[in-house]
């Protein structure tokens, strides 16, 4: 094993496949993508359903397709893979610190490292639903990787708490594995996952979906039982007198994803607490110089689409840096969400070196309808940009290319904001 | 023959337009709500013959997983799918498996194979000590 690497890939997803293969095509072919599992592709193995690949193929892949096809670019490039490594540490002069089975502890001092570990579920106790404590709680991840990974079906009868897209697509998987899906609640008034989810998942299967409902209480010893669940008003609160007991052995929860940020964090990288994920400037570059982060450990994504687009960009951009192309300056504009908006990526626009055009992620906090999207510099009234949109809505990213003239102005900071 | 209207929510884009398809007995005689001309098509074709891709996983034996994910190679009706799946049940593959390989033809006659999604290949024999 080289102990010295131009670029470190910190996991092996879908974002880390496309940061190597970004930061090759820019120049740099000293790369190490480590990984933990044995298999490259992260959770796409475990998305074994369709809807993957319309905008980078052209064609609507299953997740392994979808990571077979970035598996294999990368394998035929000659980058190198250590899976099964789980990295430890990055130290605070960007120092890695791995450990493997076949290799024991491992350190590499690389000039860039490209954080892309993803994210990870929020769990029952982040939930903190009252009960008792018995087997047969867990999320849709872990019940999507015992089914389509392992081979098992963790229950027979299930209640599903959160009406995200993972949780959707385990209600299909779940009955067509011949479990019953008795119910998947939403605490929101409307579904957090895609219409066609909806459809295809509940509707097809006469799945109940029961809006602005959740659970207020697990039963059983050592198996789940049942559950209580009650409709709560519009501040989230349960409504008295509205409870009823629904049996069943297992409860699954698929109630929002957590970047997965604790190696960015001994790095001393800045996190957004609107996002979970770094603070980055527009070429993804962190407030550590040298490290960068791209996917869903930067931002929870919709679509990997997105994630393999986002993490060429970081991976390109790093290759910059490592060839001395990109000057690190004080030159910046700070980007902040307004009204309507709830976080906007990149952070900070770093104001020298600038592409012609940036990209700036956001998600709205509601949903909207025939809506401008408004990119403002404070204390002035004029928008700098506008972007017209049909619909926004808190579950589906938005992407607004902007023309980096835009940001050259007097002001401290730019918003964005619904109008 | 009776008439029906049915409400078919479009899934073509994110928007979810809700179309409502008129017909007599299994004749379409008008489809309203929709916004766009592959939202009619859906619609048309949901009202007469939902068709679905179905995915799933078929067992490996000899391979460094136990299991392989599986698609159908085209849509199939929806009202099959549970047939599939207990077909698909009873059903193991020898390992190496190739992505793009059909590990079951013309699954129930329908015309379609199960082909395989993901690469699962060989599981080295455990070495004589």
């Amino acid at each position: 094993m080289k102990s010295n690497y131009d670029l470190i890939v910190i996991g092996g997803g879908p974002a880390g496949l496309a940061a190597a293969l970004g930061a090759l095509r820019n120049g740099v072919q000293d790369i190490l993508i480590i990984e933990r599992e044995r298999f490259l592709g992260g959770i796409l193995n475990q998305c074994i359903h369709t809807g993957f690949g319309l905008r980078e193929f052209g064609e609507e892949l299953t997740g392994p397709e979808y990571a077979e096809r970035f598996e294999r670019q990368v394998l035929q490039a000659g980058i190198s893979c250590l899976v099964d490594a789980m990295v430890l540490d990055i130290t605070r002069d960007n120092h890695v610190v791995a450990i493997s089975p076949e290799y024991g502890r491992l350190e590499f001092s690389p000039r860039a490292i490209v954080l892309a570990m993803g994210c990870r579920e929020r769990t029952r106790g982040a939930l903190m639903v009252p009960g008792t404590r018995p087997a047969g709680v867990m999320t849709a991840g872990t019940a999507q990787r015992l089914m389509n990974v392992e081979g098992y079906l963790p229950g027979r009868d299930i209640v599903i708490l959160g009406s995200g897209d993972i949780g959707l697509i385990m209600a299909r998987r779940f009955t067509l594995e011949g479990a019953s899906v008795k119910a998947v609640l939403e605490v929101m008034p409307y579904s957090t996952g895609l219409t066609r989810n909806v459809v295809q998942c509940l509707d097809d299967y006469g799945i109940p979906l029961m809006l602005s409902h959740t659970v207020t209480a697990v039963h059983g010893a050592k198996r789940v039982s049942g559950v209580t669940v009650a409709q709560v008003d519009a501040r989230r609160d349960v409504l008295q007198g509205t409870e009823q007991d629904i049996a069943c052995d297992t409860l699954i929860t698929s109630v929002g994803l957590i970047p997965e940020n604790e190696l960015s964090k001994r790095a001393g990288v800045e996190l957004d607490p609107a996002t979970g994920g770094a603070v980055v400037n527009q070429r993804l570059e962190t407030s550590v110089p040298g490290i960068f982060a791209c996917g869903n450990v930067l931002q929870v994504h919709d679509l990997v689409d997105n994630v393999s687009e986002e993490a060429r960009h970081a991976g390109a951009n790093a290759a910059d840096m490592i060839a001395g192309r990109l000057a690190r300056t004080e030159d910046k504009i700070r980007i902040v969400p307004g009204p309507g908006v709830r976080y906007v990526v990149p952070q900070w626009i770093d104001l020298r070196d600038m592409d012609e055009r940036v990209v700036l992620s956001m998600r709205p906090d509601d949903v909207f309808r025939q809506v401008t999207l408004e990119v403002v510099a404070e204390g002035q009234d004029t928008p700098l940009a506008r972007f017209q949109r049909r619909r926004l809505t808190p579950g589906e990213m938005v992407m607004l290319n902007v023309d980096s003239a835009v940001f050259h102005t007097s002001a401290d900071r730019i918003s964005v904001r619904v109008a | 023959m009776s008439s029906t209207t049915r409400i078919i929510t479009c899934i073509v884009c994110p928007e979810g337009c809700k179309v409502s398809v008129s017909m007599e007995g299994d004749t379409i005689t008008g489809v309203s709500g929709h916004g766009c001309k592959r939202g009619l098509a859906y619609a048309r074709q949901e009202a007469v013959a939902p068709m679905r891709t179905l995915t799933t996983s078929v067992r490996v034996v000899g391979g460094v997983q136990p299991l392989v994910s599986v698609k159908t190679s085209a849509p199939v009706p929806r009202e099959r799918l549970h047939d599939i799946m207990a077909c698909v049940r009873t059903c193991s593959v020898s390992a190496p498996v190739r992505q793009g390989e059909a590990v079951l033809t013309n699954v129930l006659g329908l015309g379609v194979d199960l082909v395989a999604t993901r690469t699962v290949e060989r599981d080295c024999p455990p070495r004589s000590s």
